[in-house]
């Protein structure tokens, strides 16, 4: 991978993160409601290859772990299990900003079998900030044993990414999670999320916002969301992204100083 | 670059785009995005049976029921602690036989190489046996609670908890979750503060902070339990003793709780003032507990944590009472000089020099407590264990003049003083703010101290000593 401005942008954001081995491995990053088996899905994944700490700043707990498939190593970072991510705690603003920021190459929402409707916020807002999203319905054991039934293949179409059943407490369906994870990363499979739409008078000011997102910060972020955030009044973004972006500057001119020296 | 103003501006024209809604226009983004799962969902979701039986919901309306919720808490709360201290007291014996067999090979070893008394004193007897004590005494229950604590977590009980306690918090004007918290906090402070993450509001995080120390950690419990047994249970048959015992520790428990809510209230009232914020809890379903990793989990994320902190606390201790105990000003150990000299005051709150003593010197970690002042009471140099409970009442009782006043002020005050160094360490490394941390140390020893001087004063006035 040469020294392209993706690149080492993508990287100095990350390191902001604390993310270990920035740069050289694929970042996937994994998300959640709390109580959906996250942590179980991230353990099965990781194995004890993982460590925990601070995410920089907060005092909300994180962790990273990795593992390999096809020869390839992994960074997997579990988000804080969160409802949404409007920002309302701590918590969700990690979340948010992990995403956002740190451009993992792929994020795994993990929902919960048993009340996917409740789940599915999660993942629709997440696939408004990233397209490389793929959905994990855990606890699909449970749900069996409720008499459920879920239709994955309507469910990956509704959604527009890759839909893996799992019951990561059993191994179940790990290794399939693992395929679709290396498929989305490596771009071999290019997920077109269907997105939420809204509300005509918000959908206009959208359309009107957007161009001006898009001639500001470019296309780093993805603009329909910073239109939407910012049509919702979203200081909290507003103050994120000045914030990012300057480090990221800084960093950037210090790594041009150091060259020149 | 100049994006930063920019991305500010922007947010300005977008207020103007949407104009007047923009008041109602979080509620709709909301409602599209709920609507579209919903839809989804029914879309995808098919049951293959029509009278499905909800188990969880039915067992969820007797754990939170108003009538059965709190007794089913205390039951459970009631045989954990009792699992705790009955198991951890023979590892606690085993432990403390190796740790001492070691330090007396130690001992030969340091006699073998002529090494200086002073020498020998100070790193065997004293930092060697601290952290032999202190790992004796707490390794046990640690071991034992978290892994129960974490079962329970595991099952999906503890948000139960949580939603039981929560009026009660949120009437004090606290969070919900300080319910968890504080629960924590019985097994160990610092574990319990560090929790206390999980209460996203800055004033309400405080206020779980600054009272979770009046809730008896493990290294409190010994100190508890063996007055308990003492005091309570001293003239009546055994059988009937260890029941009364086992109450006497249940009101005491219940007592902190209720401390626990009355200075969340007085705090929420006066420092911290605010309107105590919502949050969704939500009851997951049942599940079966995973036991491989509760202890692979709670081993190393709890107990080993904690257990570090207070080693690391623990060893330059138990050096400096060594000193204080085989140092003499004028006739008397340095270490007998300042109980003496403490003992004017701690007479009005019921206790006596020593007891203050060792609960000041204790501060490092709440379990050296006892052990200090058994080791003052003897002055044999370093801290002994004593071999049964007749001993102690035999050396309490009989050569210090205790009565049942001391051993309740010493009870109360072991509930209510300064939290341990390490919870106090743990608190400034959450907070970052010397302030708190100080105010989190004042609080619990002044409201012991007030309470200890009220009930002595009452006492001696009625003529009850």
């Amino acid at each position: 991978m040469g020294l392209t401005y993706q690149s080492t942008g993508r990287s100095t954001t990350r390191e902001i993160f604390n993310v270990h081995n920035a740069g050289s491995e694929l970042v996937i990053a994994l998300a959640g409601n709390p109580n959906t088996g996250k942590s179980t899905v991230f353990n099965a994944l990781t194995g004890l290859r993982q460590h925990t700490g601070n995410w920089p700043g907060k005092t909300v707990l994180r962790a990273e772990g990795s593992f390999i498939h096809g020869g390839r190593r992994y960074t997997l970072i579990d988000l804080p299990g969160t409802y949404s991510l409007h920002a309302n705690s701590v918590e969700e603003e990690v979340a948010r900003d992990f995403l956002c920021f740190a451009k993992p190459d792929a994020t795994v929402v993990v929902v919960d079998g048993t009340c996917l409707e409740r789940n599915l916020n999660l993942a629709l807002q997440v696939m408004e900030i990233t397209d490389n999203v793929i959905v994990c319905v855990n606890l699909i054991d449970e749900a069996r044993r409720k008499k459920m039934h879920i239709n994955i293949n309507k469910l990956s179409n509704a959604l527009g990414v890759p839909v893996v059943p799992t019951a990561a407490r059993g191994g179940e369906g790990l290794s399939e999670l693992m395929a679709a994870i290396s498929d989305v990363a490596l771009g071999r499979v290019m997920p077109k999320p269907v997105l939420v739409r809204y509300s005509d008078a918000v959908e206009k000011a959208i359309a009107q916002v957007e161009p001006k997102v898009r001639e500001i910060i470019g296309a780093h972020i993805n603009t329909r969301w910073v239109a939407l955030r910012l049509i919702d009044g979203d200081t909290k973004l507003v103050q994120a992204i000045q914030r990012y972006y300057n480090d990221q500057e800084s960093k950037q001119a210090e790594a041009a100083l150091e060259v020149l020296a | 670059m100049n994006s930063e103003a920019a991305v500010g501006n922007l947010l300005e024209e977008a207020k103007t785009i949407i104009g007047d809604q923009q008041a109602g226009i979080r509620d709709g983004i909301v409602k599209s995005i709920y609507d579209t799962s919903e839809n989804i969902t029914k879309d995808v979701v098919s049951y293959t049976s029509a009278n499905r039986v909800d188990w969880d919901r039915k067992i969820d309306n007797i754990i939170t029921s108003p009538v059965w919720g709190f007794p089913i808490m205390f039951g459970i709360l009631a045989v954990i602690f009792w699992v705790t201290i009955a198991g951890a007291n023979y590892p606690s014996e085993f432990l403390a036989a190796q740790f001492f067999w070691v330090q007396d090979r130690l001992t030969e070893l340091f006699w073998a190489l002529n090494a200086p008394d002073w020498l020998h004193g100070f790193l065997v007897l004293g930092v060697y046996s601290a952290l032999a004590w202190v790992v004796s005494v707490m390794l046990p229950p640690m071991a034992i609670f978290f892994p129960l604590f974490t079962l329970l977590e595991d099952a999906g009980y503890l948000p139960r908890v949580a939603f039981n306690l929560d009026r009660f918090f949120k009437k004090a004007g606290a969070h919900g979750k300080q319910a968890l918290t504080m629960s924590m906090g019985f097994g160990c402070n610092a574990a319990g503060v560090i929790a206390c993450r999980i209460i996203e509001s800055p004033r309400e995080r405080l206020i779980a902070t600054l009272t979770n120390n009046f809730v008896p950690c493990n290294g409190r419990f010994p100190t508890i339990i063996a007055l308990a047994s003492l005091f309570i249970a001293g003239s009546v048959s055994v059988t009937i003793a260890s029941a009364i015992a086992t109450l006497g520790v249940a009101v005491i428990v219940v007592f902190g709780i209720a401390v626990t809510l009355f200075v969340s209230w007085l705090l929420s009232r006066t420092l911290l003032k605010g309107e105590p914020s919502s949050f969704t809890l939500e009851l997951p379903p049942y599940r079966k507990p995973q036991v491989g990793q509760v202890l692979v989990r709670s081993v190393i994320d709890r107990t080993i944590f904690v257990l570090s902190r207070a080693l690391v606390i623990a060893a330059p201790a138990g050096g400096l009472i060594w000193i204080m105990a085989n140092n003499t000003v004028g006739d008397t150990t340095i270490l007998a000089a300042a109980a003496n000299w403490l003992h004017p005051f701690a007479g009005l709150m019921g206790l006596d020099g020593y007891i203050l003593m060792a609960f000041i010197l204790g501060f490092p970690a709440n379990e050296i407590v006892f052990p200090i002042l058994i080791m003052s009471y003897v002055s044999g140099g370093t801290m002994v264990q004593m071999e049964s409970l007749a001993d102690l009442r035999h050396l309490l009782i009989d050569q210090h003049g205790w009565t049942w006043l001391t051993g309740l002020s010493t009870v109360i005050f072991a509930l209510c003083h300064w939290p341990c160094g390490t919870t106090l360490f743990t608190i400034q490394r959450e907070q970052k703010n010397w302030r708190w941390t100080l105010l989190a140390a004042i609080l619990p020893a002044g409201i012991g101290i007030i309470i200890c001087i009220t009930i002595t004063a009452l006492a001696r006035a009625l003529n009850l000593v």
